[in-house]
């Protein structure tokens, strides 16, 4: 070797010193220039990162995510519109009836200096009813409507006897049904949007050949891990841009006793999305890996497609079924709409979602595991579609 | 030095490759030649680490070669491939930095290099926007940008027009004059020629033959030498120890017995007048190749 070395010129040669066993490098050992080995970390962060910027990049991507983003609050406005939200209905007082409207949150007081005054602004449209004084009546006023009796009025009126029930429904089942739709829908509509796009950018580097490149440069698993993170933290991502549009329209359209209802389950939710994410895309990215054609995924996917959407079906069609959610909630595939689902429902032990979470987490690991055994074994296997058998035993 | 010995592969049922041993130097240029399908490609993802070998051990300096030495290997699949929709520099930059460059050192390391390969000007365009020329200097870009120590590329020049084969050639001899080993495989025997010190040829799994071009040539090639006159040189066949190996009215190719025989037929050339030309035939590598791989 040395004498290799001595007939060399240039760079290397004049840097190059004895072997230095633990530096890694044979040649440069001292020089400047030389970078150090980059660690697994670094590696999976550079691979995460250009999966970022790629989708950011990406039109495709950021007008679903528009429309989705506009769905969602679409959604919150129409609750708004027909949950019947009461507001404050405008009526036309008159004299010692201001007394009575005052201090009644639903009714909102005009003062007009007289009957005709008032009868006026009613045919104008600007009040829905009249509030005047009368003193034949128990309550000492009148309630004058244009055509119909103003009931939102006469009820924001009346006195009413307290009421109690003795077996109260913790949630109404609209709501409850809403609920199960919203957790449904986005967890649906984010793993498979996102699942795919791993798939899509797996067999895009088959396709490309690319991969042969990155695998001379870095670990398979450091190429999955980079994968699965980058995609991951889109997701979540788009899940917290939701879930803060939601809110936000929540809070702007007054529905602040939804909001207090919901906030326990949808922190659990997020906590088992993130999770339950990294799993469907583990096993997105095997499957993806098994095939060497775009035209392809569609079928090689299928299964864990399934997995997504089964839970999403089950949600919407059980949300009233204790036992099915109770068994919803503990399968690790569907427990990310599961359990948030009976926390929101309030028929889930405090304990619950943390047994249901470490059954999440070991299937996760497990899938990470095969996932990647799969991944290793079929990345620079072309053509046909690589058996599953084949695919683990490599 | 690199150095593979007794590196075998099987498919199932087929060997592919069979015990196959040998080095390259640093600083040696080393060619990698074989038919279709005679295990080159094989023999190079197995050095790279992107296949695993069924036997055998690939060393660098005499080690095994580490997951961190592989980092500084420098390596050009068969099977081309970038991410199409990124930019050339981009991408560039973006393998620099996988191989540990820091951004700026990366950025400017792949700046200067496609410079040098003509890609100056489409830095900024994506790669599926390329014409499959400047796809394939993008692709020697991406395999040389982290300035490697070890190179394996397989069949480089294919699809490269004269001058970029002109430019490759180049860069390949500057890495290897800075001590790195350079092992390539390729079709093209006249590049391999004229490019290469050293010569592994392969055929149906195993090490044809192997070592530096000259000795390869003494060992293979049989030594011929050439007349050309202006009259016929049909006298020839009665030379003695004479053996005529080809002929064409004033010209002819043949193996002499002795160096005497062959100073006698320059003697007797020159007598009968006309001589244009008397020379040592050189062997071509496609000739030992040929006599190898039989």
């Amino acid at each position: 070797m040395s004498t290799e070395q001595g007939r060399s010129a240039g760079r290397v040669a004049s840097e190059a010193s004895e072997s230095r066993p633990g530096t890694g490098s044979r040649y440069g050992a001292g020089a400047p220039t030389r970078p150090a080995t980059p660690s697994f970390v670094d590696s999976v962060s550079l691979i995460a990162g250009r999966e970022i910027t790629m989708r950011l990049r990406s039109k495709a991507f950021l007008i679903s995510t528009g429309v989705l983003m506009l769905a969602v609050l679409a959604s919150v406005m129409l609750g708004s519109i027909f949950g019947g939200q009461s507001e404050t209905t405008k009526v036309a007082v008159i004299g010692g009836a201001t007394a009575v409207v005052d201090g009644n949150d639903a009714l909102e007081a005009v003062p007009a200096a007289d009957e005709t005054a008032a009868e006026q602004l009613l045919r104008d449209g600007e009040v829905d009813a009249i509030v005047a004084p009368a003193a034949s009546d128990p309550l000492g006023i009148t309630v004058i409507g244009l055509d119909s009796t103003p009931d939102s009025v006469v009820q924001a009126l009346s006195v009413q006897p307290t009421v109690e029930l003795l077996e109260p429904a913790a949630v109404d089942p609209t709501l409850a049904y809403l609920v199960a739709f919203g957790f449904g829908i986005v967890f649906f509509m984010s793993a498979l949007t996102f699942g795919t796009t791993i798939a899509q950018s797996v067999v895009e580097e088959k396709q490309t050949r690319v991969v042969e490149i990155l695998l001379s440069t870095v670990t398979a698993r450091a190429l999955l891990t980079g994968k699965v993170i980058g995609n991951s933290v889109l997701a979540f991502g788009q899940i917290l841009a939701i879930a803060a549009l939601a809110i936000l329209g929540l809070i702007l359209t007054g529905q602040r006793v939804l909001l207090g209802g919901l906030g326990t389950s949808v922190i659990w939710f997020i906590v088992f999305f993130a999770i339950g994410f990294v799993m469907l895309a583990a096993l997105f990215a095997a499957s993806a890996a098994m095939v060497s054609r775009a035209e392809d995924i569609g079928s090689v996917t299928t299964p864990v497609t399934m997995l997504v959407m089964i839970p999403y079906f089950l949600v919407i069609f059980f949300n009233d079924n204790p036992t099915v959610l109770a068994i919803m909630s503990y399968v690790p595939f569907s427990a990310p709409v599961g359990m948030p689902m009976r926390v929101f429902l309030g028929t889930a032990e405090w304990w619950e979602p943390f047994v249901s979470l470490a059954i999440l987490l070991a299937t996760t690991a497990l899938a990470v595991l095969i996932g990647e055994r799969i991944y290793r074994n079929t990345l620079l296997k072309t053509g046909a579609r690589v058996p599953l058998g084949e695919a683990l035993r490599g | 030095m690199l150095e593979l010995s007794n590196v075998s592969k099987r498919y199932g049922d087929r060997l592919a490759l069979d015990q196959v041993s040998f080095t390259v130097g640093d600083g040696r240029l080393t060619g990698f030649v074989g038919g279709n399908g005679a295990g080159k490609t094989t023999t190079m993802r197995i050095i790279l680490g992107v296949l695993a070998s069924d036997g055998g051990s690939v060393t660098l300096g005499g080690a095994p070669i580490t997951e961190a030495d592989r980092r500084r290997f420098g390596y050009m699949p068969e099977e081309r491939g970038l991410y199409p929709k990124m930019k050339v520099l981009e991408q560039t930059v973006y393998l620099a930095r996988l191989h540990g460059w820091a951004p700026a050192a990366a950025h400017r390391n792949a700046l200067e290099l496609l410079e040098r390969l003509g890609l100056g000007e489409r830095t900024n365009d994506t790669i599926e926007s390329l014409s499959l020329g400047n796809q394939q200097r993008a692709q020697i870009a991406a395999a040389l940008v982290h300035q490697p120590e070890v190179l394996v590329l397989d069949e480089p020049f294919s699809g490269l027009d004269p001058m970029a084969v002109e430019t490759v050639q180049g860069v390949l001899a500057d890495v290897a004059a800075a001590g790195a080993p350079v092992l390539f495989s390729s079709h093209q025997l006249d590049i391999v020629e004229r490019l290469c010190d050293d010569l592994v040829i392969i055929a149906g799994g195993r090490i044809a033959a192997a070592g530096p071009g000259d000795t390869l040539r003494t060992e293979h090639g049989s030594e011929r030498w050439e007349l050309l006159t202006a009259g016929d040189a049909g006298w020839l066949r009665e030379q003695p120890g004479i053996q005529v190996v080809e002929f064409d009215g004033g010209w002819a190719v043949f193996e002499a017995e002795s160096d005497a025989a062959r100073q006698a037929v320059l003697a007797e050339a020159v007598a009968r007048g006309g001589v244009v030309s008397f020379t040592r035939e050189h062997t071509t590598l496609a000739q030992i190749f040929k006599e190898v791989v039989r």
